[in-house]
């Protein structure tokens, strides 16, 4: 798999399926045992870790914490809290946080030095349902803005579906990738999300039935999906064998 | 009138001593207070004990070999810390168990390798509990000397020492080179260890990285106002605690842990007023 700048990689999968150590694998954090991982030189990487525990011990409060690893102006620090409705929190000890905010603060940090790279492991756990979608809003506001890679773990396939450039799906091994679109619709997809997840995402995307080819005309979406979908996706491209270790990442 | 004399004599020399001893203590509490919080924040009590505690084995290392005492110590401390990382990378025991268990054991061994050591005679309280009232110039130099060293490189590496405490993963994952500030913590550690020893001695170094920090830790709010505060507090314990040890004819090392002892119990109270209000 590869990440390139402006664009936003999403993956998916149940619960040990391998995701989290992907994006781990990505930043360097741990080393593959087999395969290899290529990143571009003095990347500008930033993380939101799946979870985050920070002990009472540690007098840190929101702002110093934005500064935690990188260097920025009060303004920045404040444009950074603001996107994330948390402009007032500035002077919070992070032990003190809810966990919604805690997970605002964090997407903060993570998109304050205009980073390449961008790592978010479930930014949005536990954020208020008007939360989510103004988060998962500027989540692609800053893709456009800082055209910044942003590799995104999410449980919420509604939003991966509409605003994902491409989909990767985990289950130990690469078990399907694509458009969007094409996931949704391959058979891979659907045993392991099973025939509702499959078929309330096809609902939603009910007012999405046509397609802009590249000369400007219409075509209605329909039957021919899975013919799409068997062209463009490769599934089991990196092999089945139940070990993604073997495949190459490479992030530029 | 002869009478008069000679305790004026009497007086200055022993105002020498006492404070060269204050110097000497305030010179470690600069040191052990910075050092002290990251030993709270990344949860390193019982590393602190492994490691001062292994100092033993330093000191009879030194006698056997003629070597200087702080240095000695200064190198076994490393060398223990190295050992331990790797240890915990690979142990099955859980960190603490493994750290519980090396840091009695290394005293005992220490112990026991100075009792095989016929032909030397050693002052085992003065290891154990510290001799600071014997501070020489010599041993002045060294703490300011080493202590300097060691602030200086602690600065040098404050930031990403810190986030790499916050969270490893983090830090790791946005640039920092987890693996060489952990080692030089570690070395500094050490440094410590060595220069604290004279003061405390080896079973209350850990009291003195530790209970001035936890004490800093009720009135700040950023890692670095915390830092400061330790060094106050281990000075304001330093200057009680041998105050105290010439008032009450107690021995110096444990009369300065019992003054910072007392710092915190005072630092609870206001506190727990102040969250009642609330
Ligand atoms: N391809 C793989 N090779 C080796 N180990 C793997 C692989 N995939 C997953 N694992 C192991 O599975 C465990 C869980 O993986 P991980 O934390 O990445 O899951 P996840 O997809 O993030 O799950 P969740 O949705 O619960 O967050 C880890 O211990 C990891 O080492
Ligand atoms: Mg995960």
């Amino acid at each position: 798999m590869v990440i390139e700048r402006g664009e936003i990689v999403t993956l998916i999968g149940p619960n040990g399926s391998g995701k989290s150590t992907t994006a781990k694998l990505a930043l360097g954090v741990l080393d593959a045992d087999e395969g290899a991982v290529s990143r571009k030189l003095q990347l500008n990487a930033s993380y939101v870790p799946q979870k985050l525990k920070l002990h009472r011990n540690l007098p840190l409060s929101v702002t110093r914490f934005l500064l935690l690893t990188k260097r920025a102006e009060k303004r920045q620090v404040a444009d950074a809290l603001r996107a994330t409705q948390t402009e007032h929190l500035a002077d919070v000890q992070m032990s003190n946080l809810s966990g919604g905010e805690f997970q605002r603060v964090l997407l903060s940090r993570a998109i304050l030095s205009s980073p390449e790279f961008l790592v978010l492991d479930e930014p949005v756990q536990g954020v208020d349902f008007n939360g989510e979608l103004a988060l998962y809003k500027l989540i692609e506001d800053i893709r456009n803005r800082l055209d910044c890679g942003i590799l995104l773990i999410s449980h919420d396939l509604h939003v991966v579906m509409s605003a994902t450039d491409r989909v990767i799906c985990l289950n130990g091994h690469v078990c399907c990738s694509g458009t969007p679109d094409a996931v949704a619709s391959s058979d891979e997809f659907k045993s392991l999300f099973g025939e509702r997840a499959a078929s309330s995402l096809a609902l939603y995307k009910h007012r999405h039935d046509h397609e802009h080819l590249p000369d400007g005309s219409i075509r209605a979406r329909d039957e021919d999906l899975a013919a799409v979908s068997s062209n463009s996706v490769d599934p089991f491209a990196n092999g089945n064998d139940g070990d993604s270790g073997g495949s190459d990442v490479d992030f530029r | 009138m002869g009478m008069m004399v000679t305790v004026v004599v009497l007086m200055s020399i022993f105002d020498d001593f006492f404070s060269r001893a204050i110097i000497g203590g305030i010179g470690v509490a600069m040191v052990a207070g910075p050092l002290g919080c990251f030993v709270i924040w990344r949860r390193l009590a019982y590393f602190g004990d492994t490691l001062s505690h292994s100092a033993l084995l330093g000191v009879a290392l030194a006698l056997l070999f003629e070597m200087n005492i702080t240095i000695s110590v200064f190198a076994v401390s490393v060398a223990v810390s190295l050992m331990l990382l790797s240890l915990q990378k690979k142990a099955m025991l859980s960190s603490d168990a493994l750290l519980g268990l090396l840091a009695h054991s290394v005293l005992a061994v220490g112990l026991v390798v100075l009792a095989f050591m016929t032909w030397v005679r050693v002052d085992l309280m003065g290891f154990l509990f510290g001799d600071i009232l014997s501070i020489t110039i010599f041993d002045l130099a060294l703490i300011y000397g080493g202590g300097a060293v060691v602030v200086a490189l602690l600065i040098k590496i404050w930031r990403p020492l810190f986030a790499a405490t916050v969270s490893h993963e983090l830090a790791m994952a946005e640039g920092i080179k987890t693996d060489v500030v952990n080692l030089i913590f570690l070395v500094l550690m050490a440094g410590v260890i060595a220069v604290a020893m004279k003061i405390v001695g080896v079973l209350l170094i850990t009291a003195l990285l530790i209970i001035p920090a936890a004490t800093a830790r009720r009135f700040s709010n950023c890692p670095e106002h915390m830092a400061i505060m330790a060094v106050a507090v281990g000075a304001a314990s330093v200057w009680l605690g041998l105050r105290g040890s010439l008032e009450f004819d107690t021995p110096a090392g444990p009369s300065i842990v019992v003054a910072a002892l007392l710092c915190f119990v005072i630092s609870l109270i206001p506190i727990s007023m102040r969250h009642r209000k609330q």
